[in-house]
């Protein structure tokens, strides 16, 4: 099986950092927008460099999207920034309506998503921004796993034409893929090859389903990984095709399982080619106040939790 | 004929054309839509500076947002008379496969519109992205929108509101219906707000009214007056005071042509109010 290193843990958040940064210096038609939340957004090297195309909305959700949807017209390609909950449930309508609907280029850029916000809580631990965002036509929905994955996504989106929700997170996690790798939105990528049970993960779950895939190994279960970004569009093939070799799939997510990326993979495979599924995520509930560690433990978020939906799912053949 | 005249014929055209569009398909706005038709046929016709054609980023031309985007027969009909699209089109409001839905969409690509609007509240700040982004584009040309009063009771509005004179968003002019009615009522009734020009003047906007909102005259010198408002640091609000219903006088003073359309009694009666001019579509 491909082993995979840590180059030494970082925030996917600072990944966005850093990629908008680098726009900053390649692309003029980029600007920033931020709620309040630069630091938390890592946004400060970008607004160092660009004053003149950043704009502090204060907080002002609604706003903020409002004119990033107006900034469109006159070619900007704006990318909004605050946290994950305050992207989303707080502001659907305007995104519907001025974003979606209107078809604007906006970057809707989430931080702080899913329960490894920690301690602050479940109001500010959104698990349902990936289901909101999926559902609005036209919307396209990435969710990288790492530093290296978020910046290049961050790269990559600024030339797709249309609006764009990316989700990352705050806690300091594996950084494993590749350094100068090319994003292609809507493309799965494969991490390792098996044959006894495809499990596709997205965001911080991918690091845990190759921590998984070893330990399967080592009972001699063979796990073919795969690494969704996109959750819209889902890269179909890249899945029918895994499980036509496997046979069963596992799903895992920092998401809510009604809604989330199991509900599209199963989707995909009800109508295509019918697979036994078990989905790893949060199961209709809320979040709550601790360590992301132990937040990810108790929500069955974590390695463990993914190797035993794979004993189960296996069975289930 | 004399300008005025004929912007007068206009206007009296396009009365006819929102009547006969929501009549033929038993729905849509016709109060607001009458109240602010001496206001989109100035505008269009007298104060903003406009490109051939259309093209979505309007570099070095005047915008317009419509916010409140109920009223879409009016900006509908100003739109194909101002030669955006054919005036024949005015035939498929709110039909099946039509680029002339209920509320304005740029989804189905009808020139002239950059935003869908209906869900109310939005505009300004859609308006105050697009006043931005002429800025960063040295593009000297303004953004205009129109919003109504009671829609001032979403609370996206104060947000953008308290933003566009806190960042010296100078190059807006955004006019507010002030036909002080809504669905339910007088707004009074509904949810008293007070002085709107204290609550603009209160957030650092400079503020001019229009009492004769219904006045091609009035409108014409009170946006020209409005213009030489823009470029100093402050947004810029015009209180436009109309009637609903304006033009036909059994639709006037009342909210109970906000979403309902004539029958085919009352279309004849408002029509004959209104006879033809320009030709209907």
């Amino acid at each position: 099986m491909k082993k995979y290193i840590d180059q030494g843990k970082n925030d996917t958040r600072s990944g966005f950092g850093a990629g908008l940064t680098e726009l900053g210096r390649t692309n003029p038609n980029v600007v920033a927008l931020c709620a309040d939340l630069i630091g938390s957004l890592k946004m400060d090297q970008f607004i160092k460099e660009n004053p003149e195309r950043f704009f502090q909305i204060g907080i002002a959700e609604a706003n903020m999207m409002g004119i990033a949807a107006g900034l469109t017209i006159g070619g900007k390609i704006p990318f909004t920034g605050t946290f994950a909950n305050f992207s989303t449930g707080r502001v659907y309508d305007q995104i519907r309506q001025s974003i979606a609907y209107s078809n604007k280029n906006v970057k809707i850029c989430a931080s702080h998503a899913g329960v490894t916000l920690g301690e602050d809580g479940a109001t500010h631990q959104i698990l349902e921004d990936l289901g909101l965002m999926k559902m609005l036509p036209g919307m396209v929905v990435i969710n990288p796993c790492d530093y290296n994955q978020t910046k290049a996504a961050t790269i990559a989106i600024a030339d797709y034409e249309g609006p764009v929700y990316l989700r990352f997170g705050r806690p300091k996690v594996a950084n494993f893929t590749a350094v100068d790798q090319k994003f292609e939105i809507g493309k799965a990528l494969h991490l390792t090859e098996g044959t006894d049970v495809t499990i596709v993960a997205t965001g911080h779950l991918v690091w845990e389903a190759l921590i998984a895939a070893e330990t399967l190994e080592s009972q001699g279960i063979s796990a073919e990984v795969i690494n969704i970004h996109t959750i819209k569009p889902l890269d179909a093939n890249a899945i029918i095709n895994s499980v036509k070799k496997t046979g069963c799939i596992v799903t895992a997510e920092e998401h809510n399982i009604l809604g989330g990326l199991g509900e599209s993979v199963a989707r995909v495979l009800a109508t295509n080619h019918p697979t036994p599924q078990e989905f790893v995520g949060t199961n209709d509930t809320f979040g709550e106040s601790g360590t992301p560690e132990e937040l990810m433990d108790k929500y069955g978020l974590n390695n463990k939790a993914i190797v035993n939906a794979v004993v189960k799912v296996i069975k289930r053949k | 004929m004399p300008r005025l005249e004929e912007l007068q014929d206009l206007t009296t055209q396009v009365r006819r054309d929102i009547l006969r569009m929501v009549h033929k398909v038993n729905s849509g706005h016709p109060g607001g839509s009458l109240g602010c038709a001496e206001f989109f046929v100035a505008l269009y016709n007298e104060i903003m500076e406009l490109n051939e054609g259309f093209d979505m980023d309007g570099k070095g031309e005047d915008l317009f947002f419509l916010s409140n985007g109920h009223i879409s027969p009016v900006f509908y009909s100003v739109l194909a008379r101002s030669g955006y699209f054919s005036v024949d089109e005015l035939n498929t409001f709110r039909l099946i496969n039509s680029r002339l839905q209920g509320h304005p969409t740029t989804h189905e690509g009808l020139p002239g519109i950059r935003i869908a609007s209906g869900s109310l509240g939005q505009g300004l700040s859609v308006a105050i992205g697009a006043a931005t982004a002429k800025k960063l584009n040295k593009d000297s040309n303004l953004v205009y929108s129109l919003h109504g009063d009671g829609e001032l009771q979403e609370g996206q509005n104060w947000e953008a509101i308290m933003y566009a004179s806190a960042k010296k968003v100078d190059n807006i002019i955004a006019t507010i219906d002030l036909n002080g009615q809504q669905i339910d009522g007088a707004t009074d009734t509904v949810l008293p707000m007070g002085s709107i020009r204290a609550k603009f003047e209160a957030f650092g906007w400079e503020v001019l009214d229009i009492e004769e909102g219904n006045n091609l005259e009035a409108i014409i010198a009170g946006l020209k007056k409005a213009k030489t408002m823009t470029g100093n640091g402050k947004p810029v609000c015009v209180l436009l005071h109309t009637v609903m219903g304006n033009g036909v006088d059994f639709m006037m003073h009342t909210h109970a042509w906000h979403g309902k359309a004539p029958n085919d009694e009352q279309l004849e009666k408002a029509l004959a109010q209104n006879p033809e001019t320009l030709g209907d579509y």
